[in-house]
């Protein structure tokens, strides 16, 4: 689809202007759904899709379910970091700051 | 230019972030920890190049990034899947049955989600052929930018957005699956 390409701002515009309202919207709101999500539009843009999810209940309903959705994957994908990573990685910086020689008879 | 003597006052806060994105990168703890040593090591001899006043994360990130396809990569047996299916735009909304229920006046797919645990979630994202896994590792799990994401793993922004597209979709798949075969998910309506 031609409108990946390049500008995420640059093909979507005339086809939003040119809607009419009207329940055709539907599709091209869900489409833009995620540029929305991720607030890569334009505010221009932003308050036209606004517009058609105050007015249209079932596109609402979706996109706070994708909305949501991402909320869950986000907060699900946390580790806890294990205390001997962070003394790892604390020590290594350690041992690359020391004065040149000390940590070559380990690298030997 | 930034100063090597910050480097660690600056950098060690993000340790949480780069080591919940190195486990999916690796799926696997001891590779995930060695890969954020390296990638702080990297980042402390080369932070003299970092401009001050940037943005010190997405730096971090990129050099994780470029550490994992490097040097993990390369390690894995198996070649890597490149494509996913491609899947319809609201695809598990669709499958939880959608618009009836929310006819119903109660959003069950919200309840879904919230039975989701977290090894579900970890799986169908680590389910992810590794470029779409890490778009959508960046985006969703650590809310970077297009353009960030972009200068992180050295694509075109459109290759960036369509990684996503996809990547958000077969992430949707996974998680249904993943969750129905756990017994989290009803069978769904469609």
């Amino acid at each position: 689809m031609s409108s990946y390409e390049g500008d995420p701002m640059a093909n979507d515009e005339a086809v939003l202007d040119e809607m009419p309202a009207g329940e055709d919207d539907c599709g091209e709101v869900v489409r833009r759904l995620y540029h929305f999500l991720d607030g890569e539009l334009t505010d221009e843009r932003r308050s036209m899709i606004r517009r058609h999810l105050d007015d249209c209940g079932s596109c609402l309903e979706a996109f706070d379910f994708e909305a949501e959705l991402r909320q869950i994957v986000a907060s699900r994908c946390r580790d806890r970091v294990p205390d001997r990573l962070r003394e790892r990685v604390a020590a290594a910086i350690r041992a690359e700051q020391a004065p040149s020689g000390t940590e070559m008879v380990e690298s030997q | 230019m930034a100063n090597r003597a910050d480097f660690a006052e600056l950098a060690m806060e993000f340790l949480p972030a780069l080591y919940s994105a190195a486990m999916r990168m690796t799926r696997n703890p001891a590779d995930a920890e060695d890969l954020v040593q390296e990638t702080y090591l990297k980042a402390y001899r080369a932070f003299g190049t970092f401009q001050e006043g940037t943005n010190l994360k997405a730096w971090l990130y990129r050099i994780l990034t470029n550490t994992y396809i490097n040097a993990y990569r390369a390690r894995q047996r198996h070649p890597e899947v490149t494509d996913v299916e491609d899947v319809e735009e609201l695809y598990m909304y669709r499958r939880l049955g959608g618009l009836e229920a929310a006819a119903a006046g109660r959003s069950a797919e919200d309840e879904v989600l919230e039975r989701l645990t977290d090894d579900t979630v970890k799986a169908a994202v680590e389910s992810l052929p590794e470029q779409f896994r890490i778009a959508v590792l960046l985006a969703d799990v650590e809310g970077f930018s297009y353009k960030e994401i972009a200068e992180i793993t050295d694509v075109p922004i459109g290759t960036v957005m369509s990684r996503l597209h996809r990547g958000r979709r077969a992430l949707q798949k996974a998680l249904l699956e993943y969750g129905q075969e756990r017994g989290l998910v009803g069978a769904g309506g469609r």
